[in-house]
């Protein structure tokens, strides 16, 4: 019967389509995004970080870097920050969502943890010529975005999207680069829920004094940890670029020890405790002290 | 004496020429795009950045290339199959405009920045719903032209091409449901974990319902004709058709292993592509059984190297899918350059493969001659199979290396590889890739070439066709 009457067929074809449709795409909407997934501390989008997040996904920027860091030890020691893997009651304000589904750039779920500097001065750096501050970058520059923000929709869009505001709020966006909105957005993504702290308690690490005297003995692995953590705002040759220049420093090694790993927010340096442990700490300090040896 | 059916053939030839256009751009695209991720300088801010120009290369390739030349397939299959001239040839003509002018749209306003960011899915909701007219038009067309059919049976080509026209319509209405701001900007229906869910179900089963059924409808019905063979079982046809479109619509969250989507969804998913492998070989067999006693004609008819080495890479793609489907096995390669290997093997290697093979053939019949020349379309054959192989497997290369040094840990647990340190080792197969996409570009010129002289010999020689 079915291979002489197409009606009966297209009826049983869509019913066949809606049986796992309807188990794995529609049934989960009562557990997802239920009261049970939400975390009280997560917040919605003030006008800024939305704008800042329009403009994310008017320049594709999630054809590159996704915004998920799965539950892999790998996924969180690289894309964590110090925070742990994406909880699904982070995504409750994402609309639409932003995993992406490729790295060619890294994943931007913590990136907000990275890079505390309120006044965004790496991520502008950075937008403006990726290659300035990592050398072999293939991320196209974005410099055109040193233009005043559009906020003709912005107020629209947050009553659509029932995200509450304040006029101060509004008033935030006063005078706003495009640029401005979209550090705004990459400074909030992944910040909202708690960090579990488990960095070295710095009294005690200064008390004992740096354990590496002989720098040929960890030079390696010590240059090494400066070029991934702190060449792109110090410079290769620690000649200082977005921050100051180390070279020949004349802090002493208890100072740039609370310095590395409670960081200083409101200069924009990163706190590295809960990524470098009490020994790497030491070995950086080491190499960045080479000359005054 | 019966008179034959006078089939309509305009809009066949229509949407073969404007697919193969839009193809084209999608390949140019393509390649530029793929030179970009090597040189970055060949970004040009704001229009022609990768972030705008990815999604034109996808869009032009499944909704310019993929969609147009099924729906010019699908108007040419029907009516032959049912033996019922196209229920409205002037319903036709207008599809094809307004396809036209929606995927030009679709480009410029891409280009523009004007997008939704879900994944095959990025239209902005007016030329969503322009979309989803152009799909219910064509789907209305061929379904009366089945409805009115005086071929009582419904070989199985027309049981693929039903499901999809039904699967496509529910896929594409529900991920692009949205709140519009304004006319060019919306916000997705669903929010956050949802909103991946739901775009997942949508983003895999496009694989499914646009570039799995049509090709297979296409498939089973030229097989047998460039062969003079039937098909080697129609049961077996219709067993894999039934358990294919009731597994896949389980395994969109195979696309999202290790994220916060629940884990059960993605636990089922990845059953359910481990079980797809079944059906899908079951249209791989069906394909190489036909050509059991004439398997010489490999060597011999240049249309059967198109079909079988099309239906081979359908297979092989039906065997990797289900292995990336796998955690452990995503854990390593998900989000590198394995996954744009594969899927490249199935677009460029299965679908077009088969859309080449079908565009000859049809042109063939259209024009009623020969084609120009056999030796420019075995030529075209060898470059596209050796650009795409080039492609994937320089992909899956890298997607290895790169996936094994991100995953990378010293003894004590800290990663032993910084991000761009990955990025610099696998550069130089970026280069290799933008090569292969040269070669693939060749091929597609000879082919363009000898579908034109093809059209033109028949328009010389109108004697012939009496």
């Amino acid at each position: 019967m079915l291979e002489k009457n197409p009606v009966i067929f297209i009826i049983l074809a869509f019913v066949v389509i809606m049986i796992g449709t309807t188990i794995t795409m529609i049934a989960p909407f009562k557990w997802i995004n239920s009261d049970s997934d939400k975390i009280a501390e997560v917040k919605p989008y003030t006008p800024l970080q939305q704008e800042g997040r329009d403009l994310y996904m008017r320049e594709g920027c999630n054809n590159c870097h996704s915004q998920t860091v799965r539950t892999l030890a790998a996924d969180v020691e690289r894309y964590g920050y110090g925070g742990t893997y994406s909880k699904s009651g982070e995504f409750i304000y994402d609309r639409p969502h932003l995993w992406g589904s490729r790295r060619t750039g890294p994943d931007l779920a913590r990136i907000g943890l990275k890079y505390p500097d309120p006044r965004g001065a790496w991520h502008r750096k950075h937008m403006e010529n990726p290659r300035s501050v990592v050398p072999a970058s293939n991320m196209p520059a974005y410099a055109f975005l040193n233009k005043p923000l559009d906020t003709t929709y912005s107020e629209r869009k947050m009553k659509l999207l029932k995200f509450p505001y304040t006029p101060a709020d509004l008033d935030d966006l006063n005078g706003k680069t495009e640029m401005d909105a979209l550090i705004a957005y990459m400074r909030k993504l992944g910040t909202d829920i708690p960090v579990k702290k488990s960095e070295v308690p710095v009294s005690a690490a200064t008390a004992r004094s740096n354990p590496f005297t002989d720098l040929k003995a960890v030079e390696e692995e010590a240059e090494s940890l400066y070029k991934q953590h702190c060449a792109s705002c110090h410079g290769g040759e620690r000649e200082g670029t977005l921050g100051p220049a180390l070279k020949g420093s004349a802090r002493s090694e208890s100072d740039l020890f609370k310095i590395i790993s409670q960081g200083v927010e409101a200069n924009g340096m990163p706190a590295f405790g809960t990524l470098l442990d009490e020994q790497k700490v030491w070995k950086l300090i080491t190499y960045i002290k080479l000359d005054t040896k | 004496m019966k008179a034959p059916t006078r089939y309509v053939d305009d809009s066949v030839k229509g949407f073969i020429t404007w697919s193969i256009i839009w193809g084209t751009i999608a390949v140019v695209v393509g390649i530029l795009i793929s030179l970009q991720l090597a040189w970055p300088q060949l970004n040009v801010a704001p229009y022609l950045t990768y972030g705008r120009l990815r999604p034109i290369h996808t869009n032009a390739g499944i909704f310019g290339w993929g969609i147009g030349s099924f729906i010019a397939m699908f108007f040419y299959i029907t009516q032959r199959l049912t033996k019922t001239p196209l229920w409205s040839p002037k319903l036709a003509r207008v599809t094809l405009w307004i396809f036209n002018v929606a995927i030009a749209s679709a480009a410029v306003t891409l280009a523009m920045g004007i997008n939704r960011t879900k994944e095959y899915a990025e239209l902005e909701w007016p030329l969503a719903i322009i979309v989803a007219i152009i799909w219910v038009l064509f789907s209305i067309n061929v379904f009366m032209t089945i409805l009115k059919r005086k071929e009582e049976q419904m070989y199985i080509s027309l049981w693929y091409i039903m499901a999809a026209l039904v699967g496509v319509t529910v896929l594409y209405v529900v991920n692009n449901l949205g709140m519009p701001l304004h006319l060019f900007k919306s916000y997705s229906a669903f929010a956050g974990t949802n909103d991946a869910n739901v775009q997942w179900w949508y983003g895999h089963n496009a694989v499914a319902m646009v570039l799995t059924l049509p090709p297979l409808a296409i498939f089973y019905y030229f097989l047998p004709k460039i062969t003079n063979n039937p098909i080697y079982s129609h049961r077996m046809g219709i067993i894999a058709f039934w358990s294919l479109i009731f597994m896949y619509l389980w395994t969109g969250a195979h696309h999202l292993l290790w994220t916060p989507v629940p884990d059960w969804i993605q636990t089922v998913a990845m059953a359910f592509s481990i079980m797809l492998i079944a059906p899908s070989w079951g249209a791989v067999m069906n394909g190489y059984l036909t050509m059991n006693g004439q398997w010489e004609k490999m060597k011999s008819n240049y249309l059967v190297k198109f079909m079988i080495v099309g239906i081979t890479f359908y297979g092989l793609q039906t065997l990797q899918g289900p292995m990336q489907a796998v955690r452990s096995f995503s854990a390593f390669i998900h989000y590198t350059d394995w996954v744009p290997g594969h899927v490249h093997m199935g677009t460029m290697g299965w679908v077009s493969m088969v859309l080449f093979g079908a565009t000859y053939y049809v042109s063939t019949t259209l024009s009623g001659t020969e084609v120009y020349s056999v030796k420019l379309a075995n030529a075209h054959f060898w470059l596209v199979l050796v650009g795409q192989l080039i492609y994937s497997i320089t992909m899956w290369i890298a997607g290895v290396q790169q996936g094994s040094m991100l995953l990378a840990t010293n003894s004590d647990g800290t990663l032993h590889y910084s991000f761009m340190e990955t990025m610099i080792a696998i550069f130089p197969y970026y280069k290799i890739r933008a090569v292969s996409g040269f070669i693939y570009f060749a091929g597609l010129v000879l082919f363009i070439y000898n579908i034109y002289k093809t059209f033109q010999k028949g328009a010389d020689a109108p004697a012939v066709k009496a």
